[in-house]
């Protein structure tokens, strides 16, 4: 691209704001009522992994590389790809988030959940905003209700609830399933900034808030471990 | 063929649609015609663009609103839709919309070619001619002059060959224009196609003086800079002057001043609304800013 200097970020925007929500109202239409499949699954997590951390890895690994397969096929690829070329270079960082979180779920130190610490909480905590106050937010934004972006269903909210479940987790392996949630919480954030829109605010945050507790899980010694006598 | 209420209502399976437009607005008065320098055709001045607006995936709704756009657009006697296989699904929206409303004959098609290879360029303009259902476009252009000598090559042996009516090259932004000054003169070009607007007024040091004396059309984009100039007028109050330059919006006020520049051939407005499809046809209808007036309208503009 010349003149790569003289491009805005709006520049990059081929779709109009409404086009781009009414994706969402179609996809909700199309799918209702696995939201309710989806949220449940969120929280069956956010719950074993408070509860049982022994027995969250599998679980969560293979329920979220299931639900990252569903929507990067059936939001991305199925409706997003019409409006934007460019999320044909998109989607298949879904499938690889997928693969990945697949590989943590069955290899046997592949990811770990610690016992409960302030950490996990604040992490936990993020997973439950992105399961029950992201689907509020067209109230907050006043655009119809019908456009909620729901955990499972389309991709901000799947990625902000994996970035708060993965990070009340342990291991090497978070070095390699933090990075694609992150950026896409970045990309988001841009593509909802080129539409002038301040829910951009919220998948930044979302970014920020998962580096930051990054940043402290590495400077928090692990804890000693659990007593098997 | 001339686009008439009652060929509308016959042709269009939209017909019922366009049965229910307001009588004034289709039987306005001609709209502004234009000459291109190349072949000496008349062209209605104002166009349609479809950067963004048409871009609409697989919505029916919106695909419907789109067409709807269509029919209001040649219903008042516009003729050049312009897209690019950069602009998402315009194409398709463009060729569902056309098919619905009976394929008019009126239809000048502009399209682009926009690969960085110019070995895949025929592949890319026989897709987009597939999208749009047309047996041939009228105008191909080099988009954004991204690989334009061998795109230049391909176009110019398509229309040798009768496959094309005419060449063109954009630009938009005020981007690259020595690049495009030097395609200007050293190639054989019908149409060329930049951003020229109240307030993006750098076309009329070179490029303009240029197309004219080199007898090539122009073609605007970006008229209102995606919108955000009728943004910029929202709520301020229209000069008492506006009446004199045959404005009743600042949209209008815009298109005049840009359509009121003796070397443009078309401007080719985006909307998403049929009303500012009549609106923007509307501008090219009765008077058109002097010199002095359009100092004006580009002092007003510039200083909001």
């Amino acid at each position: 691209m010349s003149e790569w200097w003289t491009y805005r970020l709006d520049d990059f925007l081929l779709y109009a704001p409404r086009t781009y929500w009414r994706l969402f109202e179609a996809q909700n239409a199309a799918l209702w009522p696995l939201h309710l499949a989806t949220v449940a699954a969120g929280l069956v997590l956010v719950l074993l992994i408070f509860w049982r951390p022994d027995r969250a890895r599998r679980w969560t690994g293979l329920a979220l590389a299931l639900l990252w397969t569903f929507v990067g096929w059936s939001f991305l690829m199925n409706r997003y790809a019409a409006i934007n070329w460019a999320v044909a270079y998109v989607a298949p960082a879904f499938f690889l988030q997928a693969g990945l979180l697949l590989l943590a779920a069955l290899l046997p130190r592949g990811l770990a959940f610690a016992r409960r610490d302030a950490i996990g909480g604040a992490s936990l905590l993020l997973a439950l905003a992105g399961l029950l106050l992201y689907p509020a937010l067209p109230l907050v934004f006043s655009r119809p209700w019908t456009s909620a972006e729901v955990f499972g269903i389309a991709p901000d909210p799947t990625a902000i609830v994996t970035l708060g479940l993965l990070m009340a987790g342990r291991g090497a392996w978070l070095a390699v399933l933090l990075p694609i949630p992150l950026l896409l919480c970045l990309v988001s954030g841009l593509t909802l900034w080129a539409m002038d829109d301040a829910q951009a605010w919220l998948p930044f945050g979302a970014a920020a808030i998962g580096l930051v507790l990054t940043l402290a899980r590495l400077l928090t010694p692990a804890p000693a471990p659990a007593r098997t006598s | 063929m001339r686009i008439t209420r009652r060929n509308l209502i016959r042709t269009s399976a939209l017909g019922t649609a366009a049965a229910l437009l307001p009588v004034p607005v289709l039987a306005q008065a001609e709209p502004l015609m234009r000459t291109i320098p190349s072949s000496g055709e008349q062209i209605p001045a104002v166009g349609l663009g479809t950067w963004i607006t048409f871009n609409v995936g697989d919505d029916p709704v919106l695909q419907d609103e789109s067409t709807q756009v269509m029919s209001a657009f040649f219903a008042g006697g516009g003729r050049m839709i312009d897209s690019s296989p950069m602009y998402g699904s315009s194409q398709a929206v463009v060729g569902r919309g056309l098919e619905k409303l009976g394929r008019p004959q009126a239809l000048f098609s502009a399209e682009k070619v926009w690969t960085s290879s110019g070995a895949n360029g025929p592949a890319q303009i026989e897709q987009s001619r597939r999208f749009w259902g047309v047996k041939r476009f009228d105008l191909m252009q080099v988009h954004n002059l991204l690989a334009w000598e061998a795109h230049l090559d391909t176009l110019q042996a398509m229309k040798a060959a009768g496959r094309l009516r005419y060449v063109g090259i954009t630009t938009s932004e005020g981007r690259r224009h020595d690049l495009v000054e030097e395609i200007m003169r050293r190639h054989p070009l019908d149409f060329v196609q930049f951003t020229y607007n109240p307030v993006d007024r750098e076309a009329e040091q070179r490029l303009l003086p240029l197309a004219g004396e080199r007898g090539i059309a122009v073609i605007v984009n970006r008229p209102f800079r995606q919108g955000a100039l009728i943004r910029r007028l929202e709520g301020e109050p229209l000069p008492d002057w506006a009446g004199e330059a045959g404005a009743t919006s600042g949209a209008q006020l815009i298109l005049k001043f840009i359509l009121s520049h003796p070397t443009v051939t078309v401007a080719i407005p985006a909307t998403t609304q049929v009303g500012h499809v009549r609106e923007n046809l509307a501008a090219a209808g009765g008077a058109l800013p002097d010199k002095e007036l359009r100092e004006r309208i580009a002092a007003h503009i510039g200083g909001i």
